[in-house]
């Protein structure tokens, strides 16, 4: 077993254990859930149908694995090569993510047996058959991509080679199935015109829906990078991230715009000014995950600053997460005439899941050549085995 | 042709036979509840005299069928909405689209189904009418083509314009439903749902989706042509640096 570089440092200290905790305590609600019903572990109702399983683990999961499409968007397709060695660990991000996603979906689905139906029974006027479909279809993407780094670990350099081949193509379907659902996820809201409040519901929740997570899915690069390399002992590679600060500045002042427009649109700002219960979350989504980032890194100061481009990057990503739940659960609560809180034992289920995708991260960047200067990757250096994503373009052809 | 049903809100008279048939016909568990629940297909409620039944409504274009992944849930020739238990997957899409909030859930199963009236689609396809309308005894529900259910119900307005609210309900509600209702008191004091939308909510996301095949063509072609631009252009820059 070769000793991994610098991060050889696996005891079980305090995040260990308490992962360790919840997932433990993840199996014991999901047998709960597979004996005694969702009713014994959800607060989900009749009037409730949807909670923090689809708000949080589904609308956010996906979201967050937007990171991937847009950094691979970036190398292969608009050629800015120096974002290379951050293909990996955000192609990674997004593996988890949709993982994380079909994971929590077994267990919120009533018959998650049933699950491959939606292969053999097509509905093409459904978004959620879309969903479906994309999510099966993008994870394959994603796998695929991430496969030359589990495959160069193992020392199979030619078949490696032989995906690098496809890599545009590849990156193309997977950009389609990103553009595709990262939206239908807004579009399955589309349906409830008389129960989605009108400061979330509009038409334009698909393309509000994709602009967000380019957003967000940007400050996840940030963040993870941030972490890995605390982690790890490396140096935040500010002059790549900064840049990616100021996309985010274009991107979310772009996404902010068109919600200040929908929401003048429906006339909705009564409840915004009216401080209702709507009003003030909205209030609390747009300030965190919109404003603020916007101000803090649009400053050069203080987004070339680690701290501070890391912090804009969190609160866009917080904000991105307040407005999922907004738009699955707030806006959902007048029309269904309950308030719906989520118990402890799903609350429990969705942070074991995040702790889980972080530990398979971290294992992953351990074993794995991830990180350009992690182990792993000097071997993929040598001429013999270039790696698809560190190979340079030229070369590839 | 399209069959449905007319509830006349000034003929019930709250004795529950219509949901203790409903009960029986399609072997429901348990006792009649004051609400609707995936055991209890219909009920009926008084709100200050006055009577209204809850049940499926039967959209001419559902929402339910429309958004479910699986076609669990479909509107048969006939008008019924029925629903296959058997490819349902529990994603409980249904449950939130529907404007009326209609099918409900076995939560206390570890093997759930959805649970809605389905208008007693075998009944119907043997040409009887539906076991709440034959255990009406008031004949508050009528079963019908929907065609003759609404000229039936404008002539009892015509007859009494005083009795009855100037509208029905169900003739434009979300594209029109199966069920049509008549009621003496407004439709909201019977917790009828209100303001909803003229337009079939399917047609919302069918917008979307219709477009996907057209977008996803342009979209693949732009981002290869992107990528084509950038690369000859990397190609000749590094062309000229190399001179």
């Amino acid at each position: 077993m070769d000793t991994p570089v610098r991060n050889d440092r696996f005891r079980a200290g305090f995040w260990t254990v308490l992962c360790a905790l919840f997932t433990l305590a993840f199996l014991v609600i999901a047998v709960l859930r597979f004996t005694k019903g969702l009713g014994a572990v959800t607060n989900l109702s009749d009037r409730f149908p949807w909670g923090l399983w689809i708000g949080f683990d589904l609308l956010c999961g996906v979201g967050l694995a937007a990171g991937a499409f847009t950094v691979t968007a970036c190398v292969h397709l608009f050629n800015l090569k120096a974002y290379e060695p951050i293909v990996r660990p955000t192609i990674l991000t997004g593996f988890l993510g949709y993982v994380f996603v079909i994971v929590a979906l077994l267990l919120d689905l009533g018959q998650p047996w049933n699950i491959w139906h939606a292969i053999i029974y097509w509905n093409h006027h459904s978004v959620m058959f879309e969903v479906a479909w994309c999510v099966m279809l993008y994870t394959t993407v994603l796998s695929i991509e991430f496969s030359p780094v589990v495959l160069e670990r193992f020392g199979f350099h030619k078949v490696a080679h032989m995906i690098h081949k496809f890599i545009t193509p590849l990156v193309i379907v997977g950009v389609c199935l990103s553009t595709l659902h990262q939206s239908s996820l807004g579009s399955v809201y589309l349906i409830v015109p008389s129960k989605l409040h009108p400061i979330w519901y509009t038409p334009m929740l698909p393309l509000l829906f994709f602009t967000s997570a380019v957003g967000a899915g940007l400050g996840m690069v940030v963040i993870e990078s941030y972490l890995s390399g605390r982690a790890f002992g490396r140096h935040l590679e500010m002059d790549l991230l900064a840049p990616l600060g100021r996309v985010m500045v274009a991107v979310l002042s772009i996404y902010g715009l068109m919600r200040i427009q929908t929401i003048a649109h429906n006339g909705a700002f009564r409840d915004i000014i009216g401080l209702t219960y709507e009003g003030k979350m909205f209030i609390l989504e747009f300030a965190i995950g919109v404003l603020a980032p916007v101000i803090l890194l649009a400053i050069d100061k203080v987004r070339n600053n680690p701290t501070g481009l890391v912090t804009g990057a969190f609160l866009a990503v917080m904000g991105f997460v307040v407005n999922r739940l907004n738009v699955s659960v707030t806006g959902m609560e007048r029309s269904a005439g309950i308030h719906y809180i989520p118990s402890a034992m799903e609350i429990t289920v969705s942070i074991a899941l995040v702790g889980i995708g972080m530990a398979i991260f971290a294992l992953a960047c351990r074993y794995l050549p991830i990180f350009p200067d992690a182990k792993g990757a000097k071997r993929s250096r040598r001429p013999a085995s270039p790696s698809p994503d560190l190979v340079p373009a030229e070369e590839g052809r | 042709m399209t069959v449905g049903l007319l509830y006349d809100s000034t003929r019930c008279v709250g004795c529950h036979a219509c949901s203790q048939a409903c009960k029986e016909q399609n072997k429901l568990p348990g006792e009649v509840q004051d609400h609707t629940t995936a055991y209890t297909w219909t009920v009926v409620k008084e709100h200050e005299g006055a009577f209204v039944r809850q049940m499926c409504m039967h959209c001419l274009e559902p929402s339910c069928a429309s958004v479910c992944p699986v076609g669990a849930l479909h509107k048969t020739k006939e008008g019924p909405v029925v629903y296959d238990a058997k490819k349902c997957m529990g994603c409980r899409y249904c449950m939130l689209a529907c404007p009326f909030e209609v099918p409900k859930y076995q939560w206390d199963r570890a093997v759930p189904v959805v649970g809605k009236c389905i208008m007693c689609y075998d009944r119907v396809k043997e040409g009887k009418a539906t076991a709440c309308a034959e255990a009406c005894p008031t004949q508050a529900t009528v079963f019908g083509e929907r065609k003759e259910l609404i000229m039936d119900a404008r002539e009892r307005m015509r007859a009494n314009p005083s009795g009855y609210q100037d509208a029905i309900y169900g003739i434009k509600e979300v594209g029109g439903t199966g069920v049509l209702m008549l009621s003496g008191v407004p439709f909201a004091s019977l917790g009828l749902k209100t303001g909803l939308p003229e337009e079939a909510p399917p047609m919302r996301t069918w917008q979307v989706l219709s477009k996907i095949p057209d977008f996803v063509a342009i979209w693949a072609a732009s981002l290869y042509a992107i990528h084509w631009i950038t690369k000859r252009r990397d190609d000749v820059a590094k062309a000229e640096g190399g001179e």
